[in-house]
């Protein structure tokens, strides 16, 4: 066998489960883990900017005269279940069933697609009925841009994720593909993550203040 | 229509009026059409592809960095001249008060974000992957795309002083004077874009490197038996990946309110332009170790390897170097203790930056005993690590009276800040980028650069920097402050300005012998045949100059620090027996994919510059058209056989 | 490779995912306990943000820890050392920022 291109420390590679399974694997998950690091500072940016503009409103419209609880409620339950999903999916990969990897990742994208719709038409019903706009306040500019970069990531993952899918169609459930799809799922549980937080220091803040 | 067309194209996008832009827009387009007619009459366009553009192969990937940082210097250099010339007497004309300022903000900007960066990841890739016995990075791909992402995030920025006009706020760019209502026109969004651009390849360089360090050191070579350069680049790659982001939002939320017109850092609506000074240094600070640390790491090399002995207080080194990347991060503050903060504020962040330069200090204490005893060799490359020493002191202790936040209302914004931070960053960054420039100079293309003309370049800049800086220490105290375009005559300031123009013409001088000793030992420069020139301690010495495409025939295994050192003292016999047992090498491909995605991205940086989205559009979708076609690549690797590498390796002499 | 194909995390293989069940089920506690404390109780505003923070910082731990399969790899120290790098400047950049720019909060 022709000797690897990245020679690695030979740690115990069999016990571990197949996305592990070739050193280049082992690599870009780690690396993976690193970038979710490094997009930990990228959304806690995000997040000082915000509670430092929180309570500037320009005379406009303040967090608790937007925030209505059920479009809130109904987002959060739905990527913390689409989050489950996609747990699901990543122990269906270890099984390597690869028809049980696709049921859970089509589940995940559905989830994932419901609640970009449900943040959307949060959005469209605050600039157009609340005329709360991007440009309404600092409060409003940090609020757009926290969740909309939150929710760019939430639709990169969905195209990620039906990109996948088909590639997994094609090839099965080879050390390849399980390492992409357990990358994505660690990218959607990271998104869920980020997701308390938006829940806890936006929308309850928001009512608490 | 054609009419405002016109208009349009004569009074905004081209910058027109000034007779040293036609001559820099002559000088562009000579340039250009030299290239392509040369590469045309050489027939080397086929070549220049395959074996340059799509490479990823760290070793050229360095060199390109190294090429695009040196122009970007000279240009950079240039801006320096410029306003040395305007400051050189009182009352001068030579610049206007706006082309001044344009000057400054792309000097400060280019010789950061296009120069320290790039040549740092340049000595970077040829280096670290030689030194921890790799074949290559841990992501290939990912490295090109790194590159041409800074390199055309650094012509995205390059080209606003011929079309559409330069940035104008300061490398540091501080809202509320940044932002679209005291900054129209598109100057200011090509500092953001532009520089977005090339952050997000530095992000990427950072995850890139602390991977390959962590995963990818040969058999045996254990975090603490790995070569000093390697550690530095470690701790910095940590230090990209968390400082980065923080000024990838910085950038996005300022462009957004120029753009789409939100208010995070306006005056209007709530928004809050400190909240920029606090993010911009919150990356800018870490920044500084960026560019720091990775030329500790170079000084730790040469200093070692030309006093013949092994580094001194090795855990002591690397200790501080954590120390650094940890506390680094809560100091930011001192760059504007004088905005309005609270004592409790001002007295936190003074405090944590006094501690910073403890382990600084330390490390000054370790190159000091290294040398102490050794046989000290004065290479051009030791020359500009010894030289480091007292002058970066200089910079560090300045830095310190800087720190205290009561004696900062005293300094802040004056010369004397200015004499600090070029004290530390040319004697750090950029004494250390030609001290490693000399050092592998030969690892990366087979020969020496000479060392009668490198000394000669080492001494009339070393010598040009302080006539050029030691003055502004005192015109600071005297009350000049930092970029003002012109002063009266009759302040005391005009004797020290002179000088210092001075200075900074002899420094140019210096980069010029530099420039020429390139050209000349291009031609007639000694060929190293031996792979070791200086009689190195470290594994990038075990192989041949140049290295070839796979670096090691034969993965090394290390027992010790300073691994080549104690293998040339053991007995070799075993090893060249060894040697022979070569096994097929699974090497990346090429790719185009890095440099046509990078393209993209210039050309929808471009259109956002200008907010023209029917130019963004075709570039974004471009850039995932691209992103999808890697993702559905899988076979992209090929193997080198056993017969390539015999023959490569009897070319280089390393086989009988 | 196929070994390695085959010998998945032996527990995992066949069993009825009750780590991830419980961990669902724990995350929807937690969220709808956090909405009852700030709607539902009139504590201080202080108290309250206390806690739903607390909260919030455990669910994160439960996505990490019971999700993410944050301790496997062949060396995971490395993950985890970067997470909590990253965990630390990002509290840094939160809290001093927060306090740096109080009076204009």
């Amino acid at each position: 066998m022709a000797q690897s291109p990245l020679r690695l420390h030979e740690k115990s590679r069999s016990s571990l489960p197949i996305e592990y399974s070739t050193p280049e694997n082992d690599l870009r998950i780690v690396g993976f883990w690193i970038f979710l690091a490094a997009e930990l500072v990228l959304f806690g940016t995000l997040f000082a900017t915000y509670l430092v503009l929180q309570s500037h409103t320009a005379g406009g419209p303040a967090p608790k005269d937007l925030f209505e609880v059920g479009p809130v409620m109904i987002e959060t339950i739905v990527l913390l279940v689409s989050s489950f999903t996609c747990g699901l999916s990543t122990i269906e990969l270890r099984r390597h069933n690869k028809k049980g990897l696709i049921f859970w990742l089509i589940v995940t994208v559905l989830l994932g697609l419901v609640f970009i719709g449900f943040e959307v038409n949060e959005f469209y019903t605050y600039a157009a009925h609340e005329g709360a706009t991007l440009s309404s306040s600092a409060f409003l500019s940090g609020f757009f841009v926290l969740l909309g970069t939150h929710g760019c990531h939430v639709s990169l993952g969905i195209i990620w994720i039906t990109g996948l899918i088909i590639q997994i169609a094609k090839r099965g459930v080879t050390p390849v593909t399980a390492r992409k799809a357990f990358i994505v799922g660690l990218y959607w549980h990271f998104l869920d993550v980020v997701w308390i937080f938006i829940y806890t220091a936006v929308y309850l803040t928001g009512w608490v203040m | 229509m054609m009419d405002s067309f016109i208009h349009f194209l004569l009074h905004r996008f081209f910058v027109t009026g000034d007779p040293m832009i036609y001559g820099a827009d002559a000088s562009i387009a000579l340039a250009s059409i030299g290239i392509v007619v040369v590469v045309t009459y050489l027939k080397k366009w086929k070549w220049l592809w395959k074996e340059w553009l799509t490479s990823v192969d760290h070793k050229k990937i360095g060199i390109m960095y190294i090429i695009a940082a040196l122009l970007m210097l000279f240009r950079g250099g240039v801006d320096a001249l410029m306003m040395r010339t305007q400051l050189a007497l009182p009352n001068m004309h030579f610049l206007t008060s706006e082309h001044y300022n344009q000057v400054f903000t792309t000097h400060g900007t280019i010789m950061i974000i296009f120069v320290a960066m790039p040549f740092i990841f340049g000595l970077m890739n040829i280096a670290v992957p030689l030194q921890i016995g790799a074949r290559d990075v841990a992501f290939p791909f990912l490295n090109a795309l790194s590159f041409w992402l800074f390199f055309f995030g650094a012509m995205l920025f390059n080209i606003s002083f011929v079309i559409g006009g330069s940035p104008d706020a300061g490398w540091s760019s501080y809202a509320p004077y940044a932002e679209l209502s005291m900054n129209p026109g598109v100057g200011q969004n090509y500092y953001l874009v532009g520089v977005q651009i090339a952050g997000i390849g530095s992000l990427a360089s950072g995850i890139n490197f602390l991977v390959t360090i962590l995963k990818m050191r040969a058999p045996g070579m254990t975090l603490f038996k790995m070569p000093m350069f390697t550690w530095s680049i470690l701790i910095t790659s940590v230090i990209i990946i968390f400082a980065f982001p923080a000024f990838t939002v910085a950038l996005a939320l300022m462009s957004i309110d120029r753009l789409f017109g939100a208010h995070f850092f306006t005056i209007a609506s709530g928004g809050s332009p400190m909240l920029w000074a606090n993010l911009f240094w919150f990356w800018g600070h870490p920044e500084v170790y960026i560019v720091l640390l990775p030329v500790f790491g170079v000084f730790s090399e040469v200093i070692a390897t030309f006093s013949h002995k092994t580094l001194f207080g090795y855990a002591v080194m690397v200790w501080s170097m954590v120390a650094i990347s940890i506390i680094g991060f809560v100091t930011w503050l001192h760059h504007f203790f004088t905005m309005g903060n609270t004592a409790e504020v001002n007295a936190f962040f003074s405090i944590s930056t006094a501690i910073i330069a403890i382990p600084t200090g330390v490390k000054i204490f370790n190159w000091l005993f290294t040398m102490n005893k050794g046989r000290i060799e004065f290479s051009t490359a030791m020359l500009w690590a010894l030289a480091f020493i007292p002058n970066f002191t200089i910079g560090g202790v300045t830095g310190v009276m800087l720190a205290l936040a009561p004696a900062d209302y005293q300094y802040h914004n004056s010369y004397f800040l200015v004499a600090h931070f070029h004290s530390v960053l040319i004697a750090g960054p950029v004494f250390g980028i030609f001290c490693g420039l000399y050092y592998w100079w030969p690892k990366m293309f087979g020969y020496m650069l000479n060392e009668r003309q490198g000394k000669l370049a080492f001494w009339v800049f070393m010598i040009s920097f302080n006539i050029c800086f030691m003055p502004m220490y005192i015109v600071g105290l005297l009350g000049m402050t930092r970029r003002m375009y012109t002063y009266p005559a009759g302040m005391g300031w005009t004797p020290f300005n002179f000088i210092e123009t001075i200075g900074a013409f002899g420094m140019g001088a210096g980069f010029l012998i530099i420039a020429y000793n390139i050209v000349w030992s291009t031609l007639k420069g000694k060929r190293d045949t031996t792979g070791d020139p200086w009689n190195g301690r470290t594994l990038e010495w075990s192989i041949p100059s140049p290295a070839p495409e796979y670096n090691f025939a034969t993965i090394p295994t290390v027992s010790a620090r300073d691994a080549f050192a104690v293998a040339k003292t053991q007995e070799d016999q075993e090893n060249k027996k060894e040697r022979q047992l070569f096994q097929p090498i699974h090497m990346p491909n090429n790719s185009g994919i890095p440099i046509i995605m990078s393209l993209f991205m210039f050309i929808a940086g471009f259109g956002l510059v200008w907010e023209w989205y029917w130019m963004v559009i075709p570039g974004a979708i471009g850039i995932v058209v691209c992103m999808i076609v890697r993702s559905f690549q899988y076979n992209d690797h090929h193997i080198i056989s056993i017969e390539e590498i015999e023959r490569t390796e009897r070319a280089a002499g390393r086989l009988s | 490779m196929r070994e390695n194909e085959n010998q998945a995390v032996q527990s995992e293989h066949a069993a009825f995912p009750w780590k991830q069940v419980f961990g669902l089920l724990l995350s929807l506690a937690l969220t709808f306990l956090a909405l009852w404390v700030v709607l539902g109780l009139s504590l201080s505003v202080h108290a309250t943000l206390t806690i739903i923070i607390g909260l919030a910082i455990l669910q994160a731990l439960i996505q990490l820890f019971m999700f993410m399969h944050f301790t496997e790899g062949t060396e995971p120290v490395h993950q985890i050392i970067g997470i909590a790098f990253g965990l630390f400047v990002t509290a840094m950049v939160v809290v001093l920022t927060l306090w740096i720019l109080y009076y204009a909060i």
